[in-house]
């Protein structure tokens, strides 16, 4: 992770670092020029008509506490995935500050100064144009620079909707325990955000005479930016491909497409929790998934054979410090109480039941250790906290509940849980430094993700599931001093899906197949 | 000339102009004077429906100010007011040119009538390109009339105009605007609390108080011939004065016989002693004025 890593991080990914700036200037700059459009007036309306401030102003606060990532959820519904969902979501957050400076900006205008204009023979709009805008536009830019930076930062997220920018690095980064790959989408936004922020700066500084002579330039601008971004983010594709970030970089994923398939899908980035939305809606044709995804189930998923075995089948387990087993000698035996007592099909219920059903981890988890005679009510111990961590998706919850219940039924330890840590970096760095105590992990994770392993060690280990787990687990304990416990028996791979419809009637049923269909005409 | 009858003016109940009537002549500065509070204002600014009337009506020139339109009236009626009312993000050039703009009139006619103006406000060419900002409040003031006169209104409305300038600067802009040309020919209302100021610009008085007008009259009306005992309250502090300032030496003929002051005789009693003090040997002109206008006082008072 030294700075010469990073620069030939840089260096390699520039095409794409370039793309991802473009694509996340227009669109800051696209929300950023909607907002002034619609802001705008609403500012000068509820300066005309002081009794709509309130509940305008009210309503547009309340949009803005909305979290972002909650936003983004609102819009998939209404918007589906790509640009329309992402600028209307930065277009919201961008709006309370353009509102409130220019009804703050029109409203502060000294009364003595509109009156001498009223007297001179101004009708309202001469007024509105020649005296009110023009004394008001500082705070009103001031406003719009405070959107600009908010845009910046927001527009980040845009990546979960496939809308592009430099979230694809940041994302992709936190979910690959990339450092230097967050570090280049994390600096160029920070940069990006000064930067504006200082040359908004210099607009508000500048006199009203010289804002005149820019009123045509600075439209351009937005527009040419917007162009830019359609342009950039259009992809040429017969099929929509939508992965993961984590996908995206992965041996066992698009890597591994482009190198073994030859299969250049030319996916954009989205998140794995619109994805499965997103192909059924027709908004994506191609999705990367986990085998187990109780979402294949539901939303009527086609998973293509992998006909050149690119996923691996690999096993999920515990992680844990080998001296958190010793500081807690009752844990071992109790997170083994689960070993082996999921299959495939059962941890696909499981998510379905999750994923589909919305029934809660807990609930599921209680029914499944009921129904495994494993569930005891809690003892409520104190003798000391054990912290269970887990990934931001539905199987990670359940299992969390399970080895919750588990824990507090066989042992008089109580259980704190950390549930929803983003990606593999994020856990796995919280395990590091012990925040938590384990969290469950997969082998094809550790293997590729944390571990980092070099392509020919790769092809001997990955030749069976068992083979991966010996392997990572010797390597953990070598390097991090971190044991996989006992596999919980059911194999999660990456798998490639298509709508189980578009799939038979383009008779595609393995990857090649796929390939041979993109390559045709 | 504006006729204003029997108008009526309250905010929140409570009347700020309770039926009034006066008339401007033609060619007049009538200055309405009072304490703050005592709706002259409020009545200046109901002439050019900044405020409109709650009853009674205003006429200009015999017509209903409220059968205009609102923004051909005001474009009518040069308005200046306290602290000059300059729009801050316009240059002095753009300042003065508001209303000639908003008439759409040519940029030569514009410029012409600038410099005309400039010239005759004592002003400098060279403020034009700054803003009011970087004035003085003497010059913002001139600047402030220069954009009410430019578009050659027969009225003129000043809202205590000179209220925000040191006396010395005030001093000085009085005697120009009482010499200025262009305002000669004008009905000019102006509203002040300042009496001397007043009975220095004033051809008539309008002494308000509490919404309602007192009496009007000449300044020597006012002083010598008082309706009742709040007009001659309200002088008192400062009558000697006004007495000086309101008497010519024209009035003072028959008690001066023909001795010679060698002054001009519109010039007042307090210039012409000033002047005569200066100078040593002149004690026995001043000597004779001041006993002259004993004399003059007496028979006016009686």
């Amino acid at each position: 992770m030294t700075q010469q890593s990073l620069w030939q991080f840089i260096s390699d990914q520039h095409d794409k670092l370039l793309t991802q700036i473009t694509q996340h200037l227009g669109l800051t700059f696209l929300s950023l020029f909607l907002a002034i459009i619609v802001g705008l007036p609403l500012g000068i309306l509820i300066a005309r008509k002081r009794k709509l401030s309130g509940s305008v102003l009210g309503i547009a606060g309340v949009l803005q506490t909305i979290p972002s990532i909650a936003l983004l959820g609102f819009m998939i519904p209404a918007f589906g995935i790509g640009a329309t969902p992402a600028i209307v979501a930065l277009l919201i957050y961008a709006l309370l500050p353009i509102i409130r400076n220019t009804y703050t900006g029109i409203t502060g205008v000294n009364p003595a100064i509109l009156e001498a204009a009223k007297a001179m023979g101004m009708n309202r709009k001469q007024l509105l144009f020649k005296v009110e805008l023009p004394l008001a536009m500082p705070v009103i830019i001031a406003g719009i620079r405070t959107a600009a930076v908010i845009n910046v930062g927001v527009a980040t997220l845009a990546s979960f909707v496939a809308a592009g920018g430099l979230g694809e690095f940041i994302f992709g980064g936190i979910s690959l325990n990339n450092t230097n790959m967050i570090l280049a989408g994390a600096i160029p936004a920070a940069l990006l955000a000064v930067l504006l922020d200082k040359i908004i700066a210099v607009f508000q500084k500048f006199k009203y005479h010289d804002l005149e002579k820019l009123k045509y330039i600075i439209p351009a601008i937005f527009i040419v930016a917007g162009v830019v971004y359609f342009l950039t983010s259009k992809s040429e594709s017969k099929i929509k491909a939508g992965f993961t970030p984590e996908f995206m970089g992965r041996q066992d994923g698009d890597l591994g497409l482009r190198s073994v398939y030859g299969l250049n899908a030319n996916p954009k980035v989205v998140n794995d929790a619109v994805m499965y939305k997103a192909a059924y809606e027709g908004e994506l044709d191609l999705i990367s998934g986990y085998s187990t995804d109780g979402r294949i189930k539901a939303f009527d998923l086609y998973v293509l054979e992998d006909d050149k075995k690119i996923f691996p089948p690999y096993f999920a387990a515990p992680i844990i410090k080998t001296k958190t087993l010793v500081k807690f000698p009752e844990l071992e035996k109790t997170l083994d109480l689960l070993a082996g007592k999921l299959n495939d099909s059962i941890m696909t219920d499981l998510n379905y039941k999750s994923d589909n059903l919305n029934q809660t981890p807990e609930k599921i988890a209680k029914d499944f250790l009921i129904k495994n005679n494993l569930y005891k009510v809690s003892n409520n111990g104190n003798s000391g906290t054990i912290r269970i961590g887990s990934k931001i998706f539905g199987e990670q919850y359940i299992l969390g509940e399970m080895y919750k219940m588990l824990i507090e039924g066989y042992t008089n330890y109580r259980v704190e849980t950390k549930t929803g840590l983003g990606g593999t970096k994020i856990c796995f760095d919280a395990l590091m430094n012990d925040a938590i105590d384990f969290y469950p992990e997969y082998t094809g994770t550790g293997l590729l993700v944390l571990l980092k392993t070099d392509e020919q060690t790769l092809s001997i280990v990955t030749k069976s599931a068992e083979n991966t787990y010996q392997y990572v687990n010797s390597e953990f304990q070598k390097q991090y001093g971190i044991q996989w416990l006992k596999p919980l028996g059911f194999n999660n791979s990456y798998a490639l899906m298509m709508r189980k419809k578009q799939a038979e009637e383009l008779k595609i049923k393995t990857i090649s197949d796929l390939k041979n269909y993109l390559n045709s005409k | 000339m504006i006729k204003v009858e029997s108008v009526s003016k309250s905010f929140d109940g409570k009347h700020a102009v309770d039926d009034i009537s006066f008339q401007a002549n033609e060619k007049e500065i009538l200055v309405l004077l009072g304490t703050s509070g005592c709706g002259k204002t409020t009545t200046l600014k109901m002439i050019n429906r900044l405020i409109e009337a709650d009853s009674g009506t205003i006429l200009i020139d015999g017509k209903n100010i409220r059968d205009r339109k609102v923004e051909d009236l005001r474009m009518g009626i040069g308005f200046v007011m306290q602290n000059s009312g300059l729009f801050p993000h316009y240059t002095i050039r753009e300042n003065i040119a508001t209303v000639p703009n908003l008439l759409k009139w040519d940029k030569k006619k514009i410029e012409d009538r600038t410099h005309e103006l400039l010239t005759k406000l004592n002003l400098s060419s060279d403020i034009l390109t700054r803003f009011p900002s970087e004035l003085s409040g003497g010059q913002q003031q001139r600047v402030g009339i220069a954009r009410a006169l430019i578009a050659n209104s027969p009225i003129l409305l000043m809202d205590e105009p000179f209220g925000a300038l040191d006396n010395i600067t005030k001093a000085d802009i009085h005697s120009e605007f009482k010499s200025l040309e262009e305002l000669k020919n004008k009905t000019i209302i102006l509203v002040t609390h300042d009496v001397q100021e007043a009975f220095e610009l004033g051809h008539r008085i309008c002494l308000m108080d509490r919404g309602k007008i007192i009496q009007t009259g000449t300044p020597k009306e006012i002083l010598y011939d008082p309706k009742n005992d709040f007009v001659k309250e309200f002088f008192s502090s400062n009558r000697l004065l006004l007495e000086y300032k309101t008497t010519i030496l024209k009035d003072l003929q028959p008690f001066l016989g023909d001795f010679q002051l060698n002054l001009p005789e519109d010039s007042n009693v307090w210039n012409s002693l000033q002047e005569l003090s200066l100078d040593s040997q002149k004690t026995e002109h001043y000597e004779r004025l001041v006993k002259a206008f004993n004399e003059y006082r007496k028979r006016q008072i009686v």
